[in-house]
């Protein structure tokens, strides 16, 4: 056996193939040898909870939510940049602190522009 | 004066019951000894009576029973039935707690059907078995062995945890008694054995049909 430092990986590399391949041939083995496989109409269905599904899944629904979903950027970008920005606030040069007022500047713009279409509103 | 014949000693039950030609005797001689004798049977059945995942489901007055036998002061933990389970692919047993109406009856019928082999049902408390009090009324299923076929019956209204811990340990020594081959294998091992039952549908006054005949026929009247 040569030592190569990473050649343990190989071991756990055919430990992890052999051990569901050897339960998934188990398993084939049973069903061969004494279970028969006893499919049917109400097994292969796909809902399980009693009922009998109804209906067609293939429906057409409003995306009305991700008006909401960017909205939210605004407020997660705001708080993912306010918190270094107020932990860096008295060491900021002025550059740096016209830059981060401006930045916030544009979030809360986009939030008073959304506001007046009226984008806050559900509908 | 020694009796020549073994006999099976009973200080000390076997963990396995015997199987093939080893005596019970020789194989508690060998256990003691550090070597367990078993058969494949004995060692799937063994498995399987200890590891029951029952299909997580209540109907009437009697799942209050059995979620009480489920916590810490019943604890159905101890005989490894505790995994009850909300999908009935991964459930091996159906407690049938309660009372089934004739409009739950067609739904239990179905989650039976989608239990995977082996499955076995409990009949759990006197509606279960036959309708119990509502047996006389009008919308209550006179039993759900007219429909699918019931292994343990538990009477009771309601059963107590431990009625229901006992029908568990019942339907343990009939799983452990289960053969793998042979004329008397069991029900899940017979490629021709039904694993769906047919599920009854809405009538116009009762379910139709109102039982399968398959698994139950009404009980003769006795003869004189």
């Amino acid at each position: 056996m040569n030592d190569h430092p990473y050649g343990f990986l190989a071991l756990f590399l055919g430990v992890a193939l052999a051990f569901p391949l050897i339960m998934l041939a188990v398993a084939w083995l049973w069903v061969r040898c004494f279970q028969p496989a006893k499919p049917g109409v109400s097994k292969n269905a796909t809902y399980e909870c009693g009922l009998e599904a109804s209906g067609d899944p293939w429906i057409q629904f409003k995306a009305h939510y991700y008006l909401y979903a960017i909205l939210f950027l605004i407020f997660d970008v705001e708080v993912l940049f306010l918190l270094p920005f107020a932990v860096a606030f008295t060491s900021l040069s002025t550059g740096a602190l016209f830059a981060m007022l401006l930045f916030i500047l544009l979030l809360a713009e986009g939030l008073v522009w959304s506001w007046q279409r009226g984008y806050l509103e559900w509908k | 004066m020694s009796d020549p014949a073994p006999t099976p000693s009973p200080a000390a039950p076997a963990p396995f019951p015997a199987a093939g030609n080893i005596s019970d005797t020789d194989r508690e001689d060998l256990r003691r000894h550090g070597i367990l004798m078993t058969s494949m049977e004995e060692l799937y059945n063994w498995g399987r009576s200890n590891s029951i995942w029952p299909l997580q489901f209540g109907l009437a007055c009697c799942a209050i029973e059995m979620i009480a036998a489920a916590t810490a002061r019943f604890d159905i933990a101890r005989f490894g039935a505790e995994i009850f389970r909300p999908s009935p692919r991964q459930a091996d047993l159906m407690i049938v707690s309660g009372t089934v109406t004739k409009k739950m009856a067609p739904l239990v019928v179905r989650l039976w059907n989608q239990m995977p082999e082996p499955k076995y049902c409990i009949a759990m408390g006197a509606c279960a078995i036959s309708g119990g009090p509502f047996k006389q009324g009008y919308n209550v299923l006179k039993g759900i062995d007219r429909f699918i076929p019931v292994d343990i019956y538990i009477p009771g209204c309601p059963p107590r945890p431990e009625a229901l811990l006992n029908g568990l340990v019942q339907l343990q020594k009939k799983i452990k008694a289960e053969k793998l081959t042979g004329p008397d294998a069991a029900r899940h091992t017979r490629p021709e054995a039904p694993s769906e039952f047919p599920i009854p549908v809405y009538g116009a006054h009762d379910l139709e049909p109102t039982k399968n005949p398959a698994v139950w026929s009404p009980p003769s009247p006795p003869s004189a």
